[in-house]
């Protein structure tokens, strides 16, 4: 049998069909969305998938006093801001999102996220929380939950806190140790971990403006502060305090293992420390100067997606109901993070590791949302990389300033 | 027994005539056709059945384009498959979706999404971005109190029932009219009920979700005095807008300083000092993506840096790899040689990890301070394996030479051994060296065979991701370019960090990018096939 001009037609509408077909998958629609029977009813909410069973009581009391149904979907941590981001426009998102709030400049960006307003109750959260659930003066996110990073001390070696940087390391020597302190970095360095030490020395990425918030037109970082850092961490990193070759695994080993007494980092790594063992203590950052070291607050919360065709529901759940003391004490037992709400978080701090990190945390500043800040990351951590393995402190502190603001122009 | 038996035989003994037996074959044959009958019907109904939901689905989405081709296509298959004629059809239509499917409908997407601003701030279309732009303007008049409200309706018209938190008077707006004082039903301090209006219960509320979020109450007359709007359909609050929008100039005007924004055409409302308000949206920018990745400079430099070091590594690791491989496989050729299945496996191993594994403990291996390498066999020398930028590409060849050469070990093996042994003792015959023998006949004749599969590795190292992302993850970074690409970086690697890394994530660059290796790719693969068949024809 030939085939003839007329099968090859055939072939390729056929080729044509299939192409829409395997588009339809992905292709937006914004009829369909408006007139599903049940949108009204349900609220769909993606939550990383650990924290699932922590939600499910509140939703499931929810769906009872409302008959608004709750979907919880169970979602990877690592792709829910992606997923969110590529999905709401086409209408096929969720109503509401679980998240942290340096993501906020991103979805404020892409106009995937709306307002929520929290009225007379702003005011019953830490006012950090609140600080990083606002964005350009708008509150777009429900807090639950505040996370900085502080001292994790080996209290079986060293028992009491350091006073002062130096007074770390020298206990630690006084201890016997190779490496008494460790953080972790990598090959392209770690700014956020070493943040504490760079606010020390009064040099912060951005200013605020007169409410607090980050004003990128005000880049502070290579003012004679970040210099005088930049300085302090050729230094560290010459002394071996601070090595870019510990990563996550290898400060974690190393403090697990007794080989190190202090280890900055977050209460994620607070678990992994007690079950090797080690009889853990949370102290304030030690600072390298006078001033405080301040980490950055990592906040994290909900936030209403602005194709939700369920708006009302959404903000009734997120602000009536997870804004409640209840539901986020129980969302702490789930993640043991201090809770936003400061009445929910008073109660979880009788727990003496939760009350460390809140007195930490009563220091700490909000990571900056604003996209500007994408800018700093590119180049802030391979410059601090560069000075930890001996390149000229002031040079490529130097440098980075002028990248960082040739950037964001 | 033996009775039945034997006249069982019997019946079955009787000669066949001619005719019988043309007869018996024609109803072998008609079995057969019946089996492949039936089977065809099974595989069609399954099609039809899948056909059917995704019509079914898709009549729920109205997705009418969609749902008519699914159709067209079903009806065509079935038609092909059911006809007698269409014989070359058959064969060809499960390929040709499948190609259709999951080739050219994905590089066609890709190359339409390179020629569109897609990315961080160019997320959804123009209306989203209107509604997401005026949501973000409304701010709360300031000290403004928290006003209980009700929702009310009249006619399908909403309106809101407000308590006023002061005086504790009810008043009722809709979004046509301002509030004006009215006599209420109170509950608790708070006006639930009116004359001439319903109360809408919660459910109601829901259900009209969206007019709720779109209901906002002049305070006053004077709209400068903002409007009452609420979120939860409980509390209302007192919002004034910095943006307007005007439909019919296409324009957004900020209230506050009195700039005016207009659509540039670039997917985003841009005020004449060149400031945009974000998020604007998608829009087709032609070939704009391709240009900037070939002239922008912050781009250009390390695209070019990155597109050299991706052709040394695909080279390199063939060439390393082949060679190697060769050489291991024409030592085991050697009779002489002894214990040789114990050293196959120990050569195939690593071949048996994933190649991902592998990569990720060679990273622990090469840690400057603390890796293997340095710490037990260099005794403590802190050589930056994957730090320093010409160390790390070594480091980057030479693990994946360690990954590779197993499997060209493992062909070439196959490959000599098809090569008859007269060829060699013909060239002995003839005088010549082993050397001679080896580069003269058996090089050529091995690569007739094998050159295929040394293109087949060529394209899969280009596009090495796993070990690039595992080793070295690109780096070290290159210090001062616009995207985050690093001196080990291959084009994959490199696309995959601008489309997914960092808070400005820009999928037209990156689809741009993959459209450019894609025709590099394919060009190369042109090349040496024709290469190869040239080859073949030597023979």
């Amino acid at each position: 049998m030939k085939v003839n001009k007329k099968s090859w037609l055939a072939l390729g509408g056929l080729a044509v069909a299939s192409i829409v077909l395997a588009g339809c998958a992905g292709s937006a629609n914004d009829a369909g969305s408006t007139d599903e029977g049940d949108a009204t009813s349900t609220l769909t909410v993606w939550v990383d998938s650990e924290r699932v069973d922590a939600l499910k009581g509140a939703a499931d009391a929810y769906s009872e006093k409302t008959g608004v149904k709750v979907d919880l979907v169970g979602k990877d941590t690592g792709k829910i801001k992606d997923d969110f981001i590529q999905q709401a426009p086409t209408g096929k998102g969720p109503d509401v999102v679980m998240g942290a709030h340096d993501w906020l400049g991103e979805l404020s960006t892409n106009g995937v996220v709306a307002p929520i307003e929290l009225g007379d109750t702003a005011g019953d959260y830490l006012p950090v929380a609140l600080q990083a659930s606002t964005y350009e003066g708008t509150t777009y996110m429900l807090p639950y939950a505040v996370e900085n990073i502080a001292i994790l001390r080996n209290a079986d070696i060293i028992p009491e806190p350091a006073t002062s940087f130096d007074d770390m390391i020298a206990k630690g020597q006084a201890a016997g140790l190779t490496s008494p302190f460790v953080v972790q970095q990598g090959v392209e360095g770690d700014p956020y971990h070493l943040y504490p030490f760079q606010t020390a020395f009064g040099a912060p990425v951005f200013g605020t403006d007169a409410e607090g918030n980050y004003d990128p037109a005000d880049l502070q970082i290579g003012n004679e502060g970040g210099f005088q850092f930049a300085t302090w961490l050729g230094a560290q990193g010459a002394a071996g305090n601070v090595n870019t070759d510990v990563d996550g695994d290898i400060a974690k080993t190393k403090f697990t293992e007794g080989e190190a007494a202090f280890w900055l980092t977050g209460p994620w790594n607070v678990g992994v420390a007690t079950d090797a063992g080690i009889n853990v203590a949370i102290d304030p950052i030690p600072s390298p100067t006078d001033a405080a070291a301040q980490p950055f607050a990592g906040v994290k919360g909900f936030f209403v997606s602005s194709e939700s065709d369920n708006k009302v529901a959404a903000n009734d759940f997120l602000v009536n109901y997870i804004g409640t003391e209840d539901v986020q004490l129980e969302l702490f037992k789930a993640g043991n993070v201090l809770p936003a709400l400061t009445a929910a978080a008073d109660t979880a701090a009788a727990d003496p590791i939760i009350a460390g990190f809140q007195t930490v945390g009563a220091d700490a500043v909000p990571m900056p949302a604003i996209p500007a800040m994408g800018a700093v990351w590119q180049y802030w951590g391979i410059a601090e990389a560069a000075i930890i393995n001996g390149a000229d402190p002031t040079a490529t502190w130097q440098k980075l300033t002028d990248d960082v603001s040739a950037a964001i122009k | 027994m033996t009775d039945t038996l034997s006249t069982a035989t019997d019946e079955k003994a009787p000669p066949q005539t001619p005719r019988q037996r043309s007869a018996a074959r024609m109803a072998d044959a008609a079995g057969g056709r019946l089996r492949w009958l039936v089977l065809k019907i099974v595989m069609l109904a399954i099609v039809d059945a899948v056909a059917l939901y995704a019509v079914f689905v898709l009549f729920l989405h109205n997705e009418w384009l969609v749902l008519t081709l699914v159709t067209a296509v079903t009806i065509l298959v079935n038609w092909i498959y059911f006809s007698r004629k269409q014989i070359p059809a058959k064969y060809l239509t499960p390929g040709i979706i499948l190609l259709v499917v999951f080739q050219i409908f994905t590089l066609s997407y890709t190359a339409y999404i390179g020629l569109t601003n897609y990315g961080t701030g160019h997320n959804g279309s123009k209306d989203q971005a209107i509604a997401s732009l005026m949501r973000s303007s409304l701010v709360r008049v300031e000290d403004s109190p928290t006003f209980d409200v009700t929702v009310v309706e009249r006619v399908g018209e909403l309106g809101l029932l407000v308590t006023d938190p002061t005086d504790g008077e009810a008043s009722l707006g809709t979004n046509l009219k301002p509030l004006e004082p009215v006599d209420a039903t109170m509950e608790g301090g708070k006006a639930v009920a009116v004359d001439g209006w319903t109360t809408l219960t919660f459910a109601d509320v829901l259900a009209r979700s969206n007019e709720v979020e779109e209901l906002a109450v002049p305070y006053t007359d004077d709209p400068n005095d903002g409007a009452i709007r609420t979120q939860d359909g409980q509390k209302g609050y007192l919002y004034t807008s910095t943006l307007v929008y005007d439909a019919s100039a296409d324009t957004m005007t900020d209230t506050t300083t009195g700039t005016v924004y207009t659509d540039d055409g670039e997917g985003a409302f841009t005020s004449e000092s060149g400031e945009q308000l974000l998020p604007g949206w998608q829009v087709f920018v032609g070939f704009d993506n391709f240009v900037r990745a070939l002239t922008d400079t912050t781009i250009r430099g390390p695209l070019l840096a990155v597109t050299a070091w991706t052709f040394v590594f695909a080279i390199v690791s063939v060439a390393t790899t082949f060679f190697l491989g060769l050489l291991l496989a024409m030592l085991f050729q050697n009779t002489r040689m002894r214990f040789k299945n114990g050293y196959r496996i120990m050569l195939i191993l690593p071949y048996a990890f994933p190649a991902f594994l592998s990569a990720l403990i060679w990273a622990g291996m090469m840690n400057k301070s603390f890796g293997f390498i340095n710490q037990v066999l260099l005794g403590g020398a802190e050589i930056g394996w994957l730090t320093d930028p010409w160390i790390a590409k070594f480091s980057v060849l030479l693990v994946n030479l360690w990954l590779g050469f197993p499997y060209m070990f493992l062909v070439c093996m196959g490959a000599l051994q098809g090569i008859p042994e007269e060829v060699n003792e013909a060239g002995v015959m003839d005088g010549a060296s082993p050397w001679q023998i080896f580069r003269r006949i058996k090089l050529p004749l091995l690569l007739v065979t094998v050159t295929p599969l040394l293109i087949a590795s060529f394209a899969f190292n280009f596009n090495n991701f796993n070990l690039i992302y595992m080793l070295t993850g690109g780096g070290p970074r290159f210090e001062d370019t616009a995207i985050p690409a690093g001196h080990t970086d291959l084009l994959i690697s490199m696309v995959y960090k601008v489309a997914f890394t960092g808070q400005n994530r820009d999928y037209g660059l990156a689809s741009a990018f993959t459209i450019l290796i894609f025709i590099v790719v394919a060009v190369i693969a042109v090349i040496s096939f024709r290469k190869t068949k040239a080859l073949e024809e030597l023979n």
